[in-house]
């Protein structure tokens, strides 16, 4: 059994569960939208946005100690342009990049740890992201896990029968052959999938599945999450 | 009228490898029969033309009195539910009843019906209460559990399982050869755990190098084969 700590979380019941994924997608996207066009030194805003993001996170019933740790993985990938723009003399900007960034992966977070992601998957099908690509990611999704058990039983297998001599080299290569291995065995599994997928009558495209009606809670939700940004951004 | 009737079916892969040598088989309605042999003989290349996955060679595939063709498709695979052997490939749809919907939805069931329907299979497999949850956090017990939910909100006549005991621990087995002895339908059963065969099947067929060797009462077969790890 796994336990993916995300799916955990977005299966929890909070007020901000029960809301349409819809409207949790509507939402984080203004809120991204108006965190990435914010003037680097505004600094009111940036302090509502986190004021926000907490208050939600916090209704979400979220642990917000494990929630900052997890958005907080995006700062080393954003650090080299920070360093970057304050050696060139751009301050503000580089505090600018990383608070933009944290925000964002913080919106991110929250968005897939409140909505289980079958449901966000749909919200974006509803909003006319692409069917292929929501079946893309959607499979993708499904079988990360598979494969990602798989290359751990390779992994162990290749653990146990690892010598002392040229222990790099013998690693690189053991991980050349479980990649080539796992590809094979992914493009053999796809083939299965395919074939249970037809054996109970698929003829090239899903069935749809209808989405719930929104409600005015979902409505009052809306509001209450990107009003205050929006205010303190443009207002 | 059998539900299923094959005669001299032949199987030829693209590698030219002959799987299948002339097969006739034949399966009476609620009838439970084993098939068992060795691994490549040809087990499973028989039971997926039964639904239509493969084209045989030569001979004939007949479900419920329709030859198996491409204008049939449809209809035999509603008759003819098909359990694979490995359900993380069965179960593909992010949720499980979603997944158990999948072929209902197919078979243009309206979304209500579909539901009703993929309910009532969970139900039937005890697993009523994995409805939401995503098919990887489930043990392998459920999985497979899922999987036949699956093929039984098609409502088919035919219940067809590749090596169905695989990955399941003791009670897993125990549990799913008691739900399998409460379903009516007629079942085919591709397999190597003897005691498995012995309590569900009433008949064996002997696969070797792609035909259908022997076949008469489970034990009988067992005994002549030498087919059982004592």
């Amino acid at each position: 059994m796994h336990h993916v700590l995300l799916e955990r979380w977005s299966r929890a019941i909070s007020p901000v569960h029960q809301r349409d994924a819809r409207i949790k997608l509507l939402a984080a996207l203004i809120f991204l939208i108006v965190v990435a066009t914010t003037p680097p030194l505004a600094w009111r805003c940036f302090v509502t946005y986190a004021a926000v993001l907490i208050a939600a996170t916090l209704i979400a019933r979220l642990p917000i100690a494990a929630v900052l740790s997890r958005a907080a993985l995006v700062v080393p990938f954003c650090i080299v342009f920070g360093i970057t723009t304050w050696v060139l003399g751009d301050h503000a900007r580089a505090l600018g990049l990383l608070e933009k960034a944290f925000l964002s992966a913080w919106t991110a977070l929250w968005l897939a740890a409140t909505t289980p992601l079958p449901r966000l998957l749909k919200a974006a099908e509803w909003y006319g992201v692409p069917r292929l690509l929501i079946l893309v990611i959607q499979f993708l999704y499904r079988y990360l896990f598979v494969l990602s058990e798989q290359a751990q039983h390779m992994r162990h297998a290749a653990a146990c029968r690892a010598g002392s001599q040229g222990a790099a080299r013998s690693l690189f290569r053991a991980a050349a052959g479980a990649l080539a291995v796992l590809f094979a065995r992914s493009y053999q599994r796809a083939d299965g999938i395919y074939r249970a997928m037809q054996s109970r009558g698929f003829t090239g495209s899903f069935p749809a599945v209808a989405l719930g009606r929104l409600t005015v809670a979902d409505a009052a939700f809306l509001l209450l999450a990107v009003v205050p940004v929006i205010a303190v951004r443009f207002l | 009228m059998s539900v299923i009737e094959v005669k001299g079916l032949t199987h030829r892969y693209e590698d030219g490898t002959e799987a299948l040598r002339g097969v006739d088989f034949t399966l009476e309605p609620g009838e439970c029969v084993a098939a068992l042999g060795a691994n490549g003989s040809g087990k499973t290349t028989f039971v997926l033309h039964l639904n239509g996955l493969l084209t045989p060679a030569a001979g004939t595939v007949r479900v419920c009195g329709m030859d198996v063709n491409k204008a049939n498709l449809a209809r035999i695979r509603q008759r003819v539910g098909l359990v694979f052997q490995d359900s993380d490939e069965q179960l593909f749809m992010p949720t499980v009843i979603e997944d158990v919907m999948f072929g209902p939805l197919n078979q243009g069931v309206a979304a209500a019906d579909a539901e009703a329907r993929a309910r009532k299979a969970l139900e039937q497999t005890g697993i009523a209460k994995l409805a939401g949850r995503a098919p990887y956090h489930l043990s392998s017990g459920e999985k497979r559990r899922a999987a036949l939910a699956g093929i039984l909100a098609m409502d088919p006549e035919v219940l067809v399982l590749d090596e169905p005991t695989t990955f399941l621990d003791p009670p897993g087995q125990r549990d799913l050869r008691d739900l399998l002895m409460t379903l009516p339908q007629a079942k085919l059963i591709v397999t190597h755990d003897i005691p498995f065969a012995r309590t569900l099947a009433s008949r064996a067929v002997f696969f070797a190098e792609g035909r259908i060797s022997a076949e008469g009462p489970v034990e009988e077969i067992v005994r002549r084969f030498n087919w059982e790890f004592r």
